[in-house]
């Protein structure tokens, strides 16, 4: 490996930083006096704020007018994670295979499973760390089942670190559901056609 | 066996003759895919993916032996074809429901189809439904199955339990086209694959004793302990290397532990595992894990309270489930304060242990189970073997089944476990107390008589006579018949007839009174009739002989003199012998303490009765850490000091934190283990530095193994004789445990949680009146007690057994030291 790269940390005189010009610092007593008389009555506020009233007057606002308005975000952004339930039956999709729970890098997910009165396996509970989760995506990537995906939903202010991601919270209610409000994950994980899978020869 | 060296792959690897090139390879770090193989057992040749090229020929690797100088060759491209096409067959219809199956991560078929690099499935076949079945402690999916009979070959060769076999699929033929177009073997893999299926031999489920090691071995998912199942994904666990607390066999075993839920982080253990090609486990190891002293904390006032007994004490009791440096730490304890220590079991254990070695010379037994496994004639005498010690049973069903060996059983109760192990096996269903008999007839049938003390040699002789039998036998007479031929005369060309005389030999059965040797002994020992003759057949081509001695002669009335006889055996016959200790770690205590015979006033118990109690049960005055929350050695049968560790936390006090207060300081309760008796045997070794764990070539890297010590030893080889007349005929009951049962240890855990009672077979039951439930009250010479009574199928006879792990039966009480004692049952 070459280490000029990394020698060639790129601060000199000849490069493209340089030094600010910055006023001396005021050192006597009288000197930082007459700085704060300076700075307090040259009105620099009413600058701004005749910015601000000009701009109310134009009526051209472009500001997004957050929490009211929301900018979209992409298909791939990966906020707070969702776990998803079957079109058909209205089933968990989550499997308990543990995939996501091994592949995470910030080892924040665990899960509890158990066997169900049918002899299925059972999830009975699934939680997401955030407090260390740095939604890398690798959970949503992984799975298997397309169960565990992000949503969308990236503003996780909380009193709990704990809010958001157990497995109530996480889960799609299933009148959401039913009012076909589950929403596809089409980013991280999500099938792409591959032509190099071939299908398996069955005897039917 | 001769050392030699085979090429393979172009690698120089040295070997015995007679080794499977399999096993040679994986001594040498080769690596040749196997699924069916077992090391210790027989080759099945059900999955034929150790195919490999030998001198130009293709062998099974698994079943070849190495010569000299062979050539072997793992990689031609038609073995590469053959194994591709093995895997593809193996992944045909197999369910891809990885995500939910138990063994995903830990799989064979997982393993093997990416180490292949099957990415493509040319091979079809309909699929046939197959129900999963529910065997109590053993679940069984035969969809997963791909029948590499596994179970069927632990299970008959290792254990003796033969409980699987397999049974029909129904499925489709596979397509004729597939004979013409597969690989060879792997065509007739499928084809035997697709006739067959896994199934209990008692029908809908298993009658085994329940020891899962099918489980174990079965490389997919197919077989699983139904109480893990979908508990836990197998990487998620961290093993704890330890060794198995519950008998004296310590087999090596990992504690697979997790957090206990999402909620709770504190640890739990989940599954025990084992190396299940080197070591093989039973139920008690294999289900009995989770017997920790849960959700203990530090409480001052009990400590002071434990501290201030122990000043007041005089005698300190204990059981043998603790390890070496425990032990260590009650005989400083002793030494330091002046207490007795009393642990009956381990005293009558070392006291036998002595008088073996005031006549044979040395600390310690000859032989050990690795030695058995290796045995083709196997003799028990004075053990309930499936119970006391499964592993050693283990090893003289894998003697019996893989060295073609024979066997004799000594003891009173009829086991149909031990009958079913081999054709050539002898069970002497003897009286109690006539154990010394048997140790008698050992030396008559195999003593070296030149060489062995005169006295005894004569005592011998007054057990034989001189018997007059009919025998009818057939001899081969001759008899001269005078024929009456037609001739034909050349002369005249007439038939003439000619009277001719011809000698016939005529097949004739004759009664003869012969007289024959009789051995008075046999008739002691209710031997079946015959048995002379079966011994004969038995002893035809055999080399290596073992024979395991058990707690019923260190327990017995004359056991001093038990044991001179043991002595003698090893002396004078070819046998090599192993004691088997009572508990875990028996041979420890005897070795590490010096125990008492009588207690005192006011008794510490440490996981027993006393006036103040130490336990790791829960039941104690002060609360202790359980075998699997301690770290330490302990002492096993095969006279090895094996190391354990911590799989649960503790967060109260230890037997070092009780000693340190009383002034027989240490940092760690393992700082101890370099200081354990080197005068006893044992090593001055830090705990730290020793291993656990077993090589690819099967070698048991595990702590220590103790040094056999000459001990000084008089020219006094007398030993009693023994009076018949004691032997118990009336009804009596035996102390032992059931099938999976050892101490209140494994009745703790949360699978093997069972009440005791009195235990019958089936014929005492039903010629009693008894049914299972019904109460008896079962009264000895010492005491009498109301139990339950519980059906055991797995004894036949007219004795009956009461057990030791159910602390809410006093059972010890009514017997003496002796594991038999007279009884009278009768229905409350």
């Amino acid at each position: 490996m070459h280490s000029e790269p990394l020698n060639d940390r790129n601060v000199s005189e000849h490069s493209a930083y340089y030094y600010v010009d910055i006023e001396e610092y005021p050192t006597t007593g009288w000197d930082k006096f007459k700085q704060v008389v300076k700075r307090t009555f040259r009105g620099e506020l009413f600058v701004g704020l005749w910015v601000v009233m000009r701009e109310m007057i134009k009526f051209d606002i472009h500001t997004v007018k957050y929490p009211l308005e929301k900018l979209p975000i992409g298909p791939r952004y990966r906020a707070v994670h969702k776990l998803l339930r079957l079109w058909e039956s209205g089933y968990e999709r989550c499997i308990g295979c543990g995939l996501c729970e091994k592949i995470c890098i910030s080892d924040c997910i665990r899960m509890d499973t158990k066997i169900d009165e049918n002899s299925r396996k059972e999830v009975t509970e699934y939680s997401i760390n955030l407090g260390r989760c740095i939604f890398c995506g690798y959970c949503a990537e992984v799975c298997p089942e397309l169960a565990i995906v992000h949503g969308q939903r990236y503003e996780n202010g909380s009193e709990q670190r704990a809010h958001f991601v157990i497995k109530d919270d996480m889960l799609t209610p299933l009148d959401f559901l039913t009012s076909g409000q589950q929403a596809e994950y089409p980013g991280f994980g999500a099938i792409t056609p591959n032509e190099s899978v071939t299908k398996t020869p069955l005897a039917y | 066996m001769n050392e030699i060296t085979i090429t393979i792959d172009g690698k120089e690897v040295r070997t015995q003759e007679g080794e499977y090139i399999l096993n040679a390879a994986r001594a040498n770090g080769i690596f040749i895919p196997a699924i069916c193989y077992l090391t210790r057992c027989s080759p099945t040749l059900a999955c034929r993916i150790c195919l490999v090229e030998a001198d130009g020929k293709q062998v099974y690797a698994c079943n070849a032996k190495a010569k000299m100088g062979m050539d072997i060759n793992t990689k031609t491209p038609v073995i590469e074809e053959e194994k591709r096409a093995i895997m593809e067959v193996y992944d045909v219809n197999h369910p891809l429901e990885c995500g939910v199956c138990d063994q995903s991560g830990e799989c064979e078929l997982q393993n093997y189809t990416l180490e292949i690099g099957v990415d493509k499935q040319h091979y079809s076949i309909a699929d046939t439904h197959k129900p999963a079945q529910d065997w109590g402690l053993i679940h069984y999916d035969p969809a997963l199955c791909i029948m590499c009979e596994r179970c069927i070959t632990v299970c008959k060769d290792m254990i003796g339990d033969a409980a699987l076999s397999t049974v029909a699929r129904g499925s489709e033929p596979l397509d004729a086209a597939f004979k013409e177009s597969m690989p060879k073997d792997a065509y007739a893999m499928w084809n035997k694959l697709n006739k067959s299926l896994i199934a209990p031999n008692a029908g809908d489920t298993l009658d085994c004793t329940n020891c899962g090691e099918c489980t174990a071995v079965c490389p997919v998912g197919a077989l699983v302990s139904s109480d893990y199942q979908y508990s836990s994904n197998a990487w998620e666990h961290t093993q704890i290397p330890a060794t198995c607390a519950h008998c004296s066999a310590g087999c090596q075993i990992s504690y697979d532990i997790k957090h206990t839920d999402i909620a709770n982080p504190e640890a739990k253990i989940y599954r025990v595992k084992n190396e299940w090609n080197y070591v093989s486990l039973c139920g008690a190891g294999r289900y009995g894990y989770d017997f920790q002293n849960s959700n203990v904390t530090k409480n001052p006032v009990a400590f002071d309270a434990a501290i201030e007994a122990f000043k007041k004490a005089d005698t300190i009791a204990f059981t043998s489930t603790i390890t070496n440096e425990e032990a260590m730490i009650l005989q400083r304890l002793k030494e330091k304060l002046g207490v007795k220590l009393i642990n009956n079991e381990a005293r009558v254990f070392k006291n036998f242990l002595d008088s073996y070695s005031a006549v044979s010379g040395q600390s310690l037994y000859s032989g050990n189970l690795k030695e058995v496994h290796e045995s083709d004639f196997v003799v028990s005498i004075g053990t309930a073997l499936k119970t006391d010690n499964p592993n050693a049973r283990f090893a003289m069903n894998n003697a019996l089944s893989m060295n073609k060996g024979a066997g004799l059983y000594f003891h009173p109760i009829n086991d149909p476990v031990i009958e079913d192990m081999s054709k050539n096996l002898t069970q002497f269903n003897h009286a109690p107390m006539m154990e010394e008999a048997a140790l008698y007839l050992m030396l008559d049938l195999f003593g070296d008589k030149t060489a062995m003390p005169s006295s005894t040699v004569d005592y011998l002789k007054s057990f034989h006579s001189l018997k007059t039998v009919t025998v009818e036998e057939t001899v081969d007479e001759k008899v001269i018949e005078t024929v009456i031929k037609k001739v034909l005369n050349e002369e005249t060309g007439v038939e003439e007839e000619v009277s001719e005389e011809v000698t016939k030999t005529v097949k004739k059965k004759v009664s003869k009174e012969i007289e024959v040797d009789d051995n008075r002994l046999l008739d002691l020992l209710n031997a079946p009739t015959g048995f002379a003759e079966t011994l004969r057949k038995y002893l035809a081509k055999k080399e290596k002989f073992s024979l395991m001695v058990g707690p019923d002669l260190y327990t017995h009335p004359n056991s001093a003199n038990c044991a001179r006889l043991v002595a003698l055996i090893e002396k004078y016959t070819v046998f090599n012998v192993t004691m088997i200790p009572n508990l875990a770690n028996t041979l420890g205590v005897a070795l590490i303490c010096d125990l008492d015979e009588n207690a005192g006033e006011y008794t510490i118990g440490y996981n027993t009765a006393g006036d103040f109690t130490l336990s790791a049960l829960g039941n104690g005055d002060l609360d202790m850490p359980s075998l699997n929350q301690q770290e330490g050695t302990l002492t096993s049968i095969d006279k090895r000091v094996n190391p354990t560790n911590v799989a649960l936390s503790f967060g109260g006090y230890t037997l070092n934190d009780v000693a340190s207060a009383l002034g027989v300081s240490a940092a760690l309760s393992v700082d101890y283990t370099v200081q354990l008796p080197v005068s006893a045997g044992f090593k001055a070794v830090e705990f730290d530095t020793l291993p656990n764990h077993y090589t690819n070539a099967g070698e048991e890297v595990r702590g220590y193994v103790l040094d056999t010590l000459k001990v000084p030893c008089g020219e006094d080889e007398n030993v009693q004789a023994f009076d018949e007349k004691r032997a118990m005929t009336t009804s009596v009951v035996y102390l032992a445990n059931p099938v999976l049962q050892f101490t209140p240890f494994t009745a703790r855990a949360h699978q093997l949680n069972e009440e005791g009672g009195l235990y019958a077979s089936n014929e005492f039951m039903s010629s009693n009146g008894l049914n299972s439930a019904d109460n008896v009250r079962v009264k000895t010479p010492k005491g009498e007690i109301v139990v339950s009574v519980i059906n055991d199928s797995k004894i036949n006879g007219d004795i009956t057994y009461l057990p030791t792990f159910d602390s809410k039966i006093n059972s010890q009480a009514l017997f003496g030291d002796y594991r038999f004692s007279n009884v009278t049952i009768e229905k409350v």
